[in-house]
């Protein structure tokens, strides 16, 4: 470990100041009113409280929908980040190959990022309109009827392609900067030892991206488990029925729409309990097989 | 560095103190959130701009704060931390929520008597009063603005093109489903469809078959109400409509508005939906199109009875100084003037409020084919029931959530009317309970 001298000793605590001030007020505060609203009963305008203790949560457990949310999250975020990362590992190391044109390439592809979650998603709801949606349309002449008000698995369908298609653009840019620190000499030496393009595509470059992709891993996850709400909020609505409610949706609907704090603090509790323990669980396990250059 | 968190205290502590008012004359403002986006915004900004004209005492400031449910959760938030408006506009299925409120509420008849205003309550229409109304006798809790109900639109052209009279639309629910069979067939891709299925096929339906939704006159007369409409005439009429998605006579496209551009384009025949839907039905319909009452069962007896509002209404939060619900009063007052409503409801296609906006339409000549008089005689046809006119739940965005989840289980073939309706019943009830504990009922 490298030793940092600053000249006052009180410099390094001003230094990360701000960044502990932004975790104290938008992270542990909100966390811990989570906490104590998921103990309590409330009415929408918080006249009266009162403690219930662990009932909020046994209510939730008690819940078939609540419990099936929870697979519906699994499937949703597996479809989300496996799609994404295939998608975008597969482009970058496309658009990797490609000379002058290369810069070009990327900035389409890591232009969909600066759309808003919430824009893009009333894209793609636009686009699959069961009403009057251009693709509908279009899957219509081949016989196809769309209509995600109806089909829990087209719902799914559009709610991943909305998600992935933003995400598509992080990993992009994650990917190429990886596939460019990587030293063309290995690649060299493994063609000279006739290893095709495959083979060194999976034994070379693949192994030297783990950190980059263990990293991306981690954060495709996160992103599907808490950042897609805009998406599914504007592209379904969680439906039809509940088919793409997933857990932070219900958190959302539970909290802003029906003013139910309790529930909704006690299910982001459970979320962050499941979150907390996903990461533990790629850093124990997932990390040992990355290898750090 | 010193000097800047100097240069801050100073700015919070101004922002804390108020900015200095000028001595006199400056009018007292008067924050009003609402949901009116879009064209709706500009007709309602011009209202409020007339108002402000027209004295010099009171100046409302007019504010959209998203669509119904994120401005309720704003104003909800905003009371919370002490810095709520004092109008703000809430839709009808937050009346429950808002009604239970009342150390946060103001009722708007006691707005109106603290500041001398005369408010002559039987002027509302009664279908609406009667819904933000509470008491014994029933008074009006919150101020009615913008109302609307459901009606049943048909493409004209195509009737005509499937043989049917094009001056007649369907009368009966029997007549839907020949109607949308024979649109069908004569080469429609849709017959029949719906938006807002839980509000229309079974709110509006059982009020408009003289059913109740829950007991306790919907709710209007307690929080101790159990839902009630798993009864044989809405479980024969979400079967019938169950065989219709079965047929392909009716296509579900959505729960909201979804179905409204399914219609406008010509795709579907017959269209049910909220009277305020009319305006974007008039601009973008390439056709002629009417508009009916809605479809009743005729075996069933006194069918059909009155129709029952959506739409939200004007609630007033407390915590403000006497001359500011003053200004409120006289803001509503003006709100309520025959030409005020009368022109609100004109450029809208919301209902007149009251019956003198009523006649006042009526004398001017306002209502011809593109502006049909069917939702508001819809309104009048029956002086309603003591449980249709209108519902009071608690938790009822949920509901409504419920309906939805358990229709489309219905229309995709999942689950039978009755077992869905039982279903979606004893969800609600459920969280009509959760609502009673929480509020201490």
């Amino acid at each position: 470990m490298k030793r940092s001298n600053f000249g006052s000793p009180w410099l390094p605590y001003v230094l990360v100041a701000p960044q502990v001030i932004v975790t104290i007020l938008f992270f542990l505060w909100p966390a811990g009113q989570a906490l104590v609203q998921s103990v309590q009963a409330q009415d929408a305008f918080g006249f009266s409280t009162h403690f219930v203790g662990l009932s909020n949560f046994s209510e939730l457990f008690h819940d078939p929908r609540y419990l099936a949310s929870f697979r519906t999250t699994i499937v949703f975020s597996a479809w989300v980040t496996i799609s994404g990362l295939v998608i975008s590992l597969v482009l970058a190391a496309t658009a990797n190959r490609v000379g002058k044109a290369r810069v070009f390439y990327q900035t389409l592809l890591i232009w969909p990022y600066a759309v808003p979650p919430a824009i893009a998603a009333v894209l793609w709801a636009f686009l699959f309109n069961p009403s009057l949606g251009v693709i509908t349309y279009a899957l219509g002449r081949f016989g196809i009827i769309w209509n995600h008000a109806i089909n829990p698995g087209q719902a799914m369908f559009l709610v991943v392609v909305a998600s992935v298609w933003q995400q598509i653009s992080y990993n992009f840019v994650f990917f190429s900067a990886g596939l460019q620190g990587i030293p063309r000499s290995l690649s060299e030496a493994a063609a000279i030892d006739g290893a095709g393009p495959l083979r060194r595509f999976f034994d070379v470059v693949l192994p030297l991206l783990s950190p980059t992709t263990f990293f991306l891993l981690v954060v495709n996850v996160v992103y599907a488990f808490f950042y897609t709400f805009p998406v599914i909020d504007a592209a379904t609505g969680g439906g039809p029925v509940q088919a793409t409610t997933t857990l932070v949706y219900k958190i959302f609907f539970e909290g802003f729409q029906s003013f139910d704090l309790g529930k909704s603090g006690a299910q982001s509790v459970v979320l962050m309990v499941i979150v907390i323990g996903l990461t533990v669980i790629q850093f124990r396990y997932i990390e040992r097989r990355v290898q750090y250059g | 560095m010193i000097r800047r968190f100097a240069c801050l205290a100073l700015t919070a502590a101004m922002l804390m103190v108020g900015a200095p008012r000028p001595a006199k004359a400056a009018p007292i403002e008067i924050q009003f959130w609402h949901s009116m986006g879009s064209q709706l915004g500009v007709y309602l900004n011009d209202i409020v701009d007339k108002f402000n004209a027209s004295q010099s005492d009171y100046k409302i400031v007019a504010i959209y704060k998203g669509p119904y449910d994120q401005s309720m959760a704003a104003g909800i938030a905003a009371y919370r931390a002490g810095d709520a408006p004092a109008i703000l506009q809430v839709f009808e299925v937050g009346t429950a929520t808002m009604m239970a409120a009342k150390q946060a509420i103001i009722p708007v008849w006691k707005v109106f008597k603290d500041a001398g205003v005369p408010f002559n309550e039987s002027a509302f229409i009664p279908t609406i009063a009667g819904y933000y109304s509470q008491g014994n006798p029933p008074r009006l809790i919150s101020m009615p603005f913008n109302s609307s109900t459901a009606v049943l639109y048909y493409n004209k052209d195509a009737f005509q093109k499937a043989g049917l009279d094009p001056n007649k639309p369907p009368k009966t629910w029997g007549e839907v489903a020949t109607d949308a069979a024979k649109l069908k067939a004569s080469g429609m891709p849709c017959g029949f469809t719906t938006g807002w299925q839980g509000w229309i096929q079974i709110e509006e339906f059982s009020a408009w078959h003289g059913l109740p939704i829950a007991t306790e006159n919907n709710g209007f007369d307690g929080l101790n109400t159990k839902l009630v409409f798993n009864n044989p005439t809405v479980v024969k009429h979400i079967a019938l409509l169950q065989k219709m998605a079965k047929d392909g006579t009716f296509t579900y496209v959505g729960r909201k508005d979804e179905p409204t551009p399914k219609f406008y384009s010509g795709d579907c025949g017959i269209l049910m939906e909220s009277s305020g839907s009319l305006g974007d039905i008039v601009k973008y319909s390439k056709f002629k199109f009417g508009e009916g009452m809605m479809p009743y069962d005729p075996t069933v007896k006194g069918a059909p009875q009155n129709a029952i509002i959506g739409g939200a209404s004007l609630w007033v939060l407390n915590g403000k100084s006497p001359e500011v619900y003053k200004g409120v009063a006289k803001f509503f007052n003006f709100l309520k003037s025959p030409d005020i409503a009368g022109l609100w409801s004109a450029e809208t296609g919301y209902l007149p409020i009251t019956k003198f906006a009523y006649a006042n339409l009526q004398l001017k000549g306002f209502y011809n084919a593109t502006h049909p008089e069917t939702p508001i005689q819809q309104m009048l046809l029956h002086p309603p029931l003591p449980w249709t006119r209108g519902l009071r739940l608690g938790n009822m965005p949920q509901i409504r959530t419920v309906v939805d989840e358990e229709l489309e289980n219905v229309w995709s073939q999942k689950k039978t009317a009755k077992q869905a309706l039982d279903d979606a019943v004893s969800r609600g009830d459920d969280l009509l309970r959760s609502f009673q504990a929480a509020n201490g009922g």
